[in-house]
């Protein structure tokens, strides 16, 4: 296991806020972690850190073999780079068809003009088929996204995120408003997309991290307070006393 | 253009029982679903050919009965009014696509629209100049050099605005490719200039909307200046008058350009519905819906909605070329602010984000509006006061403009799904025209970061 993203002593302060105080996380590949800690822990802001959408004040972000800075690339570079992200609330393209949503994400060149003139040369509807039966939409492929139930607009998003072929998949609250069958389902899902990539999956029911069989990361404060398996960070007291007591 | 002559090789076999025993596993669940065929672009759009039957009829009629080339029911005057409304179509179908598909809402394109009628204008300007020049220097004994032509030409041009040397924005006025060149390049080169500006720094919603207003406004207050190499606030005249067909009557001319607009309206239909079409227009309406979803599905935004600006700003242009010679004159008043306002109320009460729609817009609204100004509208008596139509028009249209806001936000065009019973899924959000366009700021809905 290779190390895939290095988090080095990152802070970020809103307005006097230090949402992340000197965090540093380290990410292997493959790798499946879960990433457990209260509210305002930082857990979302760290995604937003490694997704471009925030810049730290201060540290390193280290993406890759070669150790390419993340800071210095947007958004869109860094999803191209290989990181995929999944939102806590699911954010599908209501107006569009499932359809139209994966082919959207699918691993292509991603320029206008590649894009324009990329029409019907690819392998798109088979690849667009193994991931509907892989979510359980194959027969919503047609739908338009917004008529989807919720827990199938999260698996359309992780299917999206999966179409993209992501080496890194940051995946916010997955469970969240599922009924116990779905998150079953996710589980697997994910487990099985943690065979060959890394995964990170931030989630607050800690039957689903359970479920996961994983190791976990627990965040308070904007920094790391414990890291271990699940069973080792809950005997931890400074956990108890700050996530799991209350 | 049949859907069955396009299959999709990688689609699997059409009839799934029939092909012996080495089909992958997808195929073995075809009968799932959907049918896997590929279908063509038309096949996929069936709009556009209803609407280039629409266009078709309404020119083969009008045709009919003009003066040049049927029984002359329409006035010459007339033929021009449906080529100029032709015109407006066009560029409230460019419109359409940066307002209605890409959630740009610009309230500049009319300055695009209009220096493509000042580049063609230069020409017609020069040419028909030039031709009165040699005229008059013909009987001369000693022929006249160059310099002197030009010089001539440059009295003639600009002794309106008290100057006489031709400003070096006229270099190519002489040559009509080249003029041609600058109806595309010019616009095209703003747009993209400004574009880059813009949507670099993430300039989106209203911001733009007003950022636009000001670049047409700055644009019409240079070219109202005398010293701008335009002419002023004369503008370019005499434009209904092509070179070359001096002897041609205005009734031939009106026809030609009509039938010139209607082609310009059907070929840039289909080419912006094939550019708003499949995997491309997915991202454009993605980017109205939820800009940074895209961004992070590793889509460069800020390109997508560069290359849609410039392009709708390229038709327009071409728009406004076809439309001042049938208008016959160009002003920088033309290019004022409000102009680009009518553009988006006409998409609006059209429909946005359907291309049928916007044409509908604009020929509806803009026919109704020549009618109401025109004089055609009966004034209503109230006994205490007489509602005078060219005074109460405008009043009528911003009242009709908030009613479909409010009431009907799919516009005229909603009315076709009516007929098609196609219920469409309600939308969470409407991007009015009041908030540029709607998208929820990603991150908004979740945990504040404390």
């Amino acid at each position: 296991m290779s190390t895939l993203l290095e988090v080095s002593g990152v802070s970020v302060t809103f307005d006097g806020f230090r949402a992340i105080n000197n965090l540093s996380i380290q990410i292997g590949e493959p790798e499946l972690r879960a990433v457990i800690g209260p509210n305002g822990a930082g857990k979302t802001t760290f995604m937003d850190i490694v997704t471009g959408k925030t810049r730290p004040d201060q540290g390193r972000v280290l993406w890759g073999e070669k150790s390419v800075s993340l800071l210095r690339m947007s958004e869109s570079e860094i999803a191209r780079a290989g990181i995929g992200r999944k939102f806590q609330k699911p954010t599908v393209f209501e107006a569009q068809t499932v359809r139209e949503n994966l082919a959207m994400a699918l691993k292509n060149p991603r320029g206008p003009f590649d894009v324009l003139f990329s029409r019907g040369l690819d392998d798109a509807d088979s690849r667009i088929h193994g991931l509907a039966d892989e979510i359980g939409l194959r027969d919503h492929l047609s739908r338009p996204a917004g008529e989807l139930s919720h827990g199938q607009k999260q698996w359309l998003e992780i299917g999206m995120l999966l179409a993209q072929d992501p080496r890194l998949l940051l995946v916010d609250e997955p469970a969240a408003g599922m009924t116990p069958t779905e998150r079953q389902h996710t589980t697997d899902l994910l487990k099985r997309a943690a065979e060959t990539r890394a995964v990170v999956v931030v989630e607050h029911d800690m039957e689903f991290v359970r479920r996961l069989n994983c190791k976990v990361t627990v965040l308070h404060e904007g920094s790391v307070l414990a890291e271990g398996s699940l069973d080792h960070v809950t005997g931890d007291q400074r956990v108890i006393d700050v996530y799991l007591g209350r | 253009m049949t859907s069955s002559t396009d299959t999709a090789p990688s689609s699997g076999p059409k009839y799934p029982g029939g092909s012996g025993g080495q089909r992958p596993p997808a195929v073995r669940r075809a009968p799932r679903g959907e049918p896997l065929r590929r279908r063509s672009f038309v096949a996929r759009n069936p709009s556009i050919l209803w609407f280039l039957l629409a266009l078709s009829l309404f020119t083969l009629g009008v045709t009919v009965l003009a003066e040049a080339t049927g029984t002359g029911l329409l006035s010459t005057s007339f033929i021009k009014t449906l080529g100029k409304t032709l015109c407006l179509c066009l560029v409230a179908v460019a419109m359409d696509v940066v307002w209605g598909y890409c959630g740009i809402l610009s309230l500049g394109h009319m300055a695009f629209f209009g220096l493509g009628g000042y580049a063609i204008g230069q020409w017609l300007m020069y040419a028909r100049t030039e031709q009165i020049v040699m005229g008059n220097l013909d009987g001369q004994p000693i022929p006249a050099t160059p310099q002197e032509i030009s010089d001539a030409i440059g009295t003639q041009i600009f002794g309106v605005v008290g100057a006489s040397e031709l400003p070096a924005i006229w270099a190519f006025a002489h040559s009509l490719p080249l003029q041609l060149a600058m109806v595309v390049l010019v616009p095209g080169l703003l747009a993209l200039i400004f574009g880059w500006l813009a949507f670099r720094s993430r300039v989106t919603g209203v911001y733009l909307s007003i950022l636009t207003q000001a670049m047409t406004l700055a644009l019409s207050l240079y070219l109202f200046q005398n010293d701008s190499g335009l002419r002023g606030n004369n503008g370019l005249s005499g434009l209904q008058n092509i070179p070359g067909y001096e002897n041609t009557p205005q009734a031939t001319l009106s026809i030609s350009f009509f039938w010139a607009s209607a082609a310009a309206l059907a070929i840039g239909y289909v080419a912006l519905a094939w550019a708003v079409s499949g995997k491309m227009g997915s991202v454009i309406r993605g980017i109205r819906d939820n800009e940074a979803r895209v961004r992070f599905l590793g889509y460069h935004v800020e390109s997508y909605k560069l290359f849609v600006f410039t392009l709708s700003a390229i038709v327009a242009a071409i728009a406004g070329a076809l439309y001042y010679p049938q208008a016959g004159i160009i002003n920088p008043a033309e290019i004022a602010p409000i102009a680009s306002i009518y553009l988006a109320v006409w998409v609006a009460i059209g429909g946005r984000g359907r291309l049928y729609g916007a044409v509908i817009g604009a020929a509806f609204v803009s026919l109704l509006s020549s009618w109401f100004t025109g004089g055609g509208a009966p004034d209503i008596e109230l006994g205490f006061y007489t509602v005078q139509w060219t005074d109460w028009w405008l009043v009528l249209l911003g009242l009709s403009f908030v009613a479909v806001t409010l009431f009907a936000p799919k516009g005229i065009g909603g009315l076709f799904d009516l007929i098609n019973h196609r219920v469409m899924p309600d939308r969470e959000g409407d991007y009015g025209p009041d908030t540029g366009s709607w998208r929820t700021e990603e991150g908004t809905e979740e945990e504040p970061p404390r």
